[in-house]
């Protein structure tokens, strides 16, 4: 494939993420300025930091919704960690359900942080998929 | 650690604490792209440790490095926090003149307010974005105009003078 046809496509793919609100258009904007000769592939390998560490950080506020009694307190500090490392990349409705969950969580709602725990997976999840097929075409794109 | 033939300046070396390994990543990168030397480390206790605090002896350094020349810290960190670090560095004889900066994903005025009470330079809110790295260099310049007592690496214990960014050991 013609290799201006891929970067449209990278810009295509990128200009939906941001519009359709997946990513925070600055903070992504920024660690692709940081990327340089010296480091080439930043943005990936920081994305690919962050599904890795946030992977571990959802199941522990996970497994904190099934133990009895909850340790709320636990689990705001676990969402913090996580919705700390979601903003650095720019993920914004990962974020915006962090927010949600936060909300329940300060509220003791047990059902309600369930609820709102699986939509933060869910957000996750169709970013994560997102991302994967965009650095694809970044490095077809070369 | 590349540093260019020719390359009469020398470099700042920053000492960045956070317990996120992504949050570590993002201000390493930061802080490299404009040009400071960096070390990273994920808690406190490893900051005071590297800074040769962590016995609490102000006059034994038994830290292996060079210089700091600022310290940036996360606020919020399991264990002692950032501003726990903060007091420490500003209660140390030896090190109070490091200039500290604080970050915190939470924006709450009156911590923000305690931290620069307490001697903080910045509080910048994250993510930490590289106009606000741009605003260290005065803190840097600051401290290297002034001329401060260091503690030399002889054990006769002599007092030298040199620029406050580095610190003999």
């Amino acid at each position: 494939m013609d290799r201006n046809h891929l970067l449209r496509q990278v810009a295509y793919m990128k200009n939906s993420l941001f519009d359709q609100g997946y990513l925070d258009r600055e903070q992504f904007t920024q660690l692709e300025e940081l990327q340089d000769d010296a480091n080439p592939n930043f943005v990936e390998e920081i994305v690919t930091l962050y599904y890795n560490d946030s992977a571990r950080l959802i199941q522990n506020m996970e497994q904190t919704l099934v133990n009895r009694p909850i340790d709320f307190v636990r689990l705001e500090e676990i969402l913090h960690q996580f919705k700390g490392s979601s903003s650095s990349i720019g993920a914004k409705k990962v974020n915006d359900a962090c927010t949600q969950l936060k909300e329940y969580c300060s509220a003791e709602n047990t059902e309600g942080c369930s609820r709102t725990l699986q939509l933060v997976k869910q957000e996750h999840a169709v970013l994560r998929t997102r991302l994967e097929t965009y650095f694809q075409r970044v490095r077809e794109a070369g | 650690m590349g540093v260019a033939a020719g390359d009469a300046q020398p470099q700042f070396h920053v000492l960045a604490v956070d317990d996120s390994v992504i949050d570590r990543k993002l201000i390493e990168k930061l802080l490299k792209t404009s040009s400071y030397q960096v070390t990273a480390v994920d808690s406190v206790s490893k900051a005071l440790e590297f800074l040769g605090l962590l016995n609490e002896e102000d006059d034994e350094r038994n830290s292996e490095f060079a210089s700091v020349s600022l310290i940036i810290t996360d606020y919020s960190m399991p264990g002692m926090t950032g501003y726990d670090l903060l007091r420490k560095i500003k209660n140390s004889t030896s090190l109070k003149d490091i200039p500290v900066v604080m970050m915190s994903s939470e924006n709450i005025p009156s911590r923000i307010n305690r931290c620069l009470e307490e001697g903080a330079e910045e509080f910048f809110l994250k993510p930490v974005q590289l106009s606000d790295v741009s605003k260290l260099k005065p803190h840097l310049m600051k401290e290297k105009s002034k001329e401060i007592p260091g503690r030399c690496s002889s054990s006769s214990q002599q007092q030298c003078f040199g620029p406050a960014s580095s610190i003999c050991i």
